[in-house]
């Protein structure tokens, strides 16, 4: 029986150590990494994502690609308090000794790729699957992508590929917090319907409140044990800047950095 | 191994790569071969024996390179394929970002092989020409670039392919070429170039197509030295150096822009970085596409890489 209070528990203190994050280094994109805190606790805590902190090469591990790499700086609280490596690294990001960058990179134990550059992680997965397929591996690739992605044409083309080729082993999630760098994504070129979409290219959708832990380790519990013969992907409903007053509703929040009494004021405010 | 009057078996690169990659595919469960809808005679036998490691992405090079990067950090030996211009340009960031930046942490063994170097596809115009491919895939961290003149280089490079494990750019002729090389099973691709004739004052430095009219050029002269160089990254440069050093001229001969990071460029920061007094002439492309239509030979005269160009050019060094 999963705890969905300690999965709450553990969102709220993630939020509060990404805000501590943001008083040493000002220059990750806070606003993006805080619409996808939910999403890795109910795949890290929720037991969704098979994962070994001692092993993160485990050859029977579920791989997890980060597409919106600028928008997980969330997830090293995370792979830190899980073991991927030691917490005191946390103090030291995007210091010179540091192997925690703004944009995560694979020196990262726990990260599979480098994702600062957009529209790519989907069809990296492509191959990742077909590959899982091949060594007839029973493990899974997992995505996780913006919503502002879906602009670059690549990753139309891995939406294809994943479709006709039946990537049954593939489970992407979308991050859908509505807003990219300067506008709402329904101002820029409106991508909805993002889920008639997928259907049409030959997926099982699903879609959750991106910021209820509970809601999301359901659909990502099914989807992971659907046994239909195509790729799966969930919408998560997010909020950009979830949790903090300041970012939620800010059109401009993907720049926005705050100052440590403001960051201190919204840890405050933070409500489990 | 350096007889260049072998000149009887006229063969296309890719086709006579592929069918030895094939007998490899059969030993070598590891091994994928990724199309963007592009294929060759000889790869209709690959698609047809291994349907479960031959995928065909469409034209989308893009998802092509990702595909390939995916199952490349699964640990398969990757073989991608497409028309030259098209795999390195329309996907270079993918090439970039999840070859080139990715395989300096984790190294992945995925061989982009683009087919249409140069001025080959002749007739197809300025956008099937492929002359930035040498700078552009020079310049990418973590990568080699092969550059073969004749099909047994090509041929004997497969080995070195899947035992190399990093990202390769493999640039073929889209034409069947005559054989310049003989017994060639130990050559060392590490050095990257080959002594094919030894020359007085001069001498030409080649790379692909090029080493055909060079060896034609040194034919008609005498004591005209010719080195084809066929790893264009990385290259033993202590070791080019100790067979230039004694030239007073070095013609280096492309097909492509020249003075902006290909052949040229490579030869010419040896000659600077040994600070060395050899005098440098460059035959390539000029800072302008080629609209003009015609044959390769046609093409080459009106762009001043055919053979009687470049000895008028020599007649007028000594």
């Amino acid at each position: 029986m999963t705890d969905f209070d300690f999965l709450k528990q553990k969102a709220f203190e993630t939020r509060k150590e990404t805000l501590n994050l943001a008083k040493i280094s000002s220059g990750f994109r806070l606003a993006s990494s805080l619409s996808s805190v939910e999403i890795f606790i109910a795949l890290y805590y929720g037991g969704i994502l098979k994962f070994n902190s001692k092993n993160p090469k485990l050859e029977e591990r579920d791989r997890l690609i980060i597409s919106k790499g600028h928008g997980s700086i969330s997830l090293y609280p995370i792979l830190a308090d899980l073991g991927f490596f030691d917490k005191t690294e946390l103090k030291k990001i995007s210091q010179p000794d540091s192997f925690l960058g703004d944009i995560p990179d694979t020196r990262i134990p726990g990260f599979e790729t480098i994702n600062g550059a957009l529209g790519h992680g989907l069809g990296v997965a492509c191959g990742v699957a077909l590959a899982l397929k091949n060594k007839k591996s029973d493990s899974k690739i997992f995505v996780l992508m913006g919503d502002g992605e879906f602009y670059e044409g690549a990753v139309w083309e891995a939406i294809m590929f994943a479709g006709h080729h039946k990537l049954d082993n593939l489970i992407l999630i979308i991050d859908n917090n509505k807003i990219s760098m300067l506008d709402y994504c329904k101002n820029i070129i409106d991508l909805s319907p993002i889920e008639e979409k997928f259907k049409n290219f030959g997926w099982i959708t699903k879609k959750s409140d991106g910021h209820n832990v509970e809601e999301l380790f359901n659909n990502l519990f099914s989807l992971k044990n659907n046994k239909d013969i195509c790729p799966k992907v969930l919408i998560a409903e997010t909020i950009k800047g979830k949790g903090v007053k300041q970012l939620e509703g800010d059109v401009l929040c993907h720049i926005k950095s705050l100052k440590n009494e403001e960051i201190d004021k919204a840890i405050k405010e933070l409500i489990l | 191994m350096n007889n260049i009057e072998n000149k009887i078996l006229i063969r296309s690169m890719r086709d006579v790569f592929i069918d030895a990659l094939r007998i490899k595919m059969k030993e070598n469960n590891r091994i994928f071969f990724v199309s963007a809808d592009f294929g060759s005679p000889a790869l209709d036998g690959l698609r047809e024996e291994f349907k479960d490691r031959f995928i065909n992405v469409g034209i989308a090079e893009q998802n092509l390179i990702n595909v390939a990067a995916g199952l490349g950090l699964e640990g398969y030996i990757v073989y991608a394929y497409a028309i030259a211009p098209f795999i390195t340009m329309r996907a270079y960031e993918q090439i970039r970002q999840n070859l080139s930046i990715a395989s300096q942490i984790n190294p992945i063994n995925v061989n982009l092989i683009g087919v249409g170097a140069g001025l080959s596809y002749d007739m197809s115009g300025p956008t099937h020409h492929c002359l930035e491919d040498l700078s552009i895939m020079r310049l990418l961290p973590n990568f080699s670039v092969f550059s073969p003149s004749d099909w047994k280089l090509a041929e004997n490079f497969i080995d070195y392919s899947i035992n190399n494990n990093n990202p390769k750019y493999l640039r073929f002729d889209s034409k069947a070429l005559p054989a310049i090389y003989e017994n060639i099973e130990n050559l060392d691709f590490e050095n990257g170039f080959y002594e094919l004739a030894k020359g007085d004052k001069i001498c030409l430095i080649s790379t692909g197509y090029m080493t055909h009219r060079a060896l034609n050029t040194a034919k008609i002269l005498n004591n005209i030295g010719v080195i084809d160089i066929f790893m264009l990254k990385s290259i033993n440069e202590n070791s080019l150096f100790d067979k230039i050093k004694n030239y007073k001229y070095i013609i280096t001969i492309e097909e492509g822009f020249i003075g902006n990071g290909g052949l040229d460029s490579l030869v010419s920061k040896i000659i600077l970085d040994y600070q060395s007094g050899i005098r440098l002439k460059r035959f390539g492309i000029n800072d302008k596409y080629v609209f003009e239509l015609g044959d390769r030979n046609y093409l080459h005269k009106l762009n001043k890489l055919d053979e009687n160009s470049i000895i008028n050019e020599i007649n007028k060094l000594s």
